[in-house]
């Protein structure tokens, strides 16, 4: 089954590490992915720009309505994913606990729907 | 005995067992249960003139596996579906005949299941209803009255769970030993609430509900048996038999709580505390961590040894209150601490310990602080604060032997 981990953060915490910190982490998490690609785990992964570069769009009464930033506001912000297979959320709950963010952030992980046939 | 009762009597047996495994070969709750309410349907037509089987579970299981493949197959919308059921059932063929006498596949399969309704990613609500009903078989009447919902709101309760269990993937398997201990801790922690919530029933206007306290006795033997030889498994299971030893002592014929301190003694049940006994000795003899659950039961056992409540070892009762809270720092424990520490160094020391517990107001509306509190004062000769602390007591209390028993010792003070 795939899963879609989504890192969660707190924007102004990370912003506020300091470079030496920032390039440990990015040396985790190239460590880390290197890690599920030799395992055969890894789909896909990103790293997303901040929250204030977001839009969001909405099409209401055919009209389509953009607004300036995220969906929702909240304590901690979506600031990257993985898409991973396994085999059960035992292995995708295994996966995730060993994503960096785990460490400060919070990853959602949520099972993803196979494709209509 | 009739064939009818021999009959009933495999059934109840088995059905436990067969569900479990049913669910590993189906890959489905609901479509287990169905199965096995299907096979043992089969069986009460077919065994009164064929003879019971001799191997009645793998008769069961194998009639219950062929009725599911055969309603798969007639209400298939999904071919893909009867594909998977089709090779788990060749699968299952091959299996079902290697394990016929093999106990332990069986027993994995009931391990599969606890772990599964155990799942940390379930709610804990969801974790205990599952259990109880999946597990022990209780019907959702009987769960639902034990969680005081409504039938429906525990129908839909289990509904979810096993939606959840089925659309996230949650797998139908013993963990990983690098997840075990982890995973043994909510499988310990769902028996463990199981078992308070039937011993010290949260609300209502009885003081136990014995169903709740067998079930979580039976989980716990279950698990002992499949999981031999953990500490914390051991210390559990003698923990709520040394308290559920002292069931029938508790309650007056009125239904009035009877305290540890005024229990008379005769009634408590003898077999039950020599078998939690033991327990304890194996749970804190065996290697691995010490288990909290395994000091609970060790100061439960200070209790039943003492022949009368004075000449109870306080002290040691003190000691092992202290390595539970280096192991467990709950407000619950510090309180219970302080009670003992109230019979070694009397209520002024304990007063002390009290008062800053409550300082940290980290037991606000906790009816038993201020109960504890009024009993420090009342024994200090106190007893205009103690009148106090017993009557905020008695506002948050919500059982009502436990209200009683408080308003009754208002009474006392009025009384001079």
């Amino acid at each position: 089954m795939n899963y879609l981990l989504l890192i969660y953060a707190n924007e102004a915490q990370t912003d506020a590490m300091d470079p030496a910190a920032i390039t440990a982490l990015v040396n985790e998490y190239a460590e880390f992915t290197k890690g599920i690609i030799q395992a055969g785990q890894f789909k896909a992964g990103d790293r997303l720009k901040p929250v204030s570069t977001a839009s969001t769009v909405r099409i209401r009464n055919g009209k389509t309505a953009i607004t300036d930033g995220p969906f929702a506001e909240t304590r901690e912000q979506l600031g990257g994913y993985y898409l991973v297979e396994a085999k059960n959320l035992d292995e995708a709950i295994s996966i995730a606990a060993r994503i960096p963010g785990a460490k400060f952030g919070s990853i959602e992980v949520r099972p993803i729907w196979p494709p209509a046939r | 005995m009739t064939a009818g009762k021999a009959m009933d009597e495999i059934f109840r047996r088995e059905a436990g067992r067969v569900l479990a495994t049913l669910i590993r070969l189906l890959g489905d709750f609901d479509r287990a249960e169905e199965a096995r309410q299907d096979a043992f349907a089969a069986a009460i037509e077919q065994w009164p003139c064929a003879g019971i089987p001799a191997n009645p579970r793998a008769w069961l299981v194998s009639a219950g596996r062929n009725k599911a493949v055969d309603r798969v197959r007639r209400d298939a919308i999904y071919q893909s579906k009867v594909l998977h059921l089709e090779r788990a059932s060749a699968e299952a063929d091959a299996r079902v005949f290697i394990d016929e006498e093999d106990e332990a596949a069986f027993g994995d399969d009931r391990l599969r299941l606890i772990f599964t309704c155990c799942h940390p990613a379930l709610g804990s609500d969801a974790q205990i209803a599952l259990t109880l009903r999946e597990v022990c078989g209780l019907t959702t009447q009987a769960v639902s009255r034990a969680f005081l919902v409504s039938e429906d709101t525990m129908a839909q309760r289990l509904v979810r769970a096993k939606k959840k269990i089925r659309e996230a993937g949650i797998p139908y398997e013993t963990p990983p030993p690098e997840l075990l201990d982890e995973r043994i801790d909510g499988v310990l922690a769902v028996i463990y609430s199981v078992f308070t919530e039937g011993y010290a029933v949260t609300s209502g206007t009885d003081l136990m509900n014995e169903a709740l306290c067998d079930e979580a006795i039976r989980l716990g033997r279950l698990v002992d048996v499949l999981l031999p030889r953990n500490p914390a498994i051991t210390g559990l299971l003698a923990l709520v038999l040394l308290h559920d030893a002292r069931r029938r002592a508790r309650v007056s014929d009125a239904g009035n709580l009877i305290l540890l301190e005024h229990q008379n003694r005769g009634l408590w049940n003898q077999a039950q505390i020599a078998e939690g006994l033991a327990l304890v000795e194996d749970s804190l003899r065996l290697p691995g961590r010490v288990s909290p659950y395994s000091v609970q039961a060790a100061i439960a056992a200070l209790h039943v040894r003492a022949p009368d409540n004075d000449s109870t070892d306080w002290r040691q009762i003190v000691g092992l209150y202290e390595v539970l809270l280096r192991l467990q720092p709950t407000p619950v424990i510090e309180l219970n601490h302080a009670v003992a520490v109230s019979m070694v160094d009397g209520p002024r020391s304990a007063l002390d310990l009290v008062e800053s517990l409550a300082a940290r107001g980290e037991m606000k509306d906790y009816h038993l602080l201020n109960a504890v509190r009024g009993s420090l004062l009342h024994r200090l000769k106190r007893t205009a604060e103690a009148r106090e602390a017993y009557l905020r007591a008695l506002a948050e209390a919500k059982v009502e032997p436990e209200r009683r028993l408080i308003a009754a010792r208002i009474a006392q003070i009025d009384a001079g």
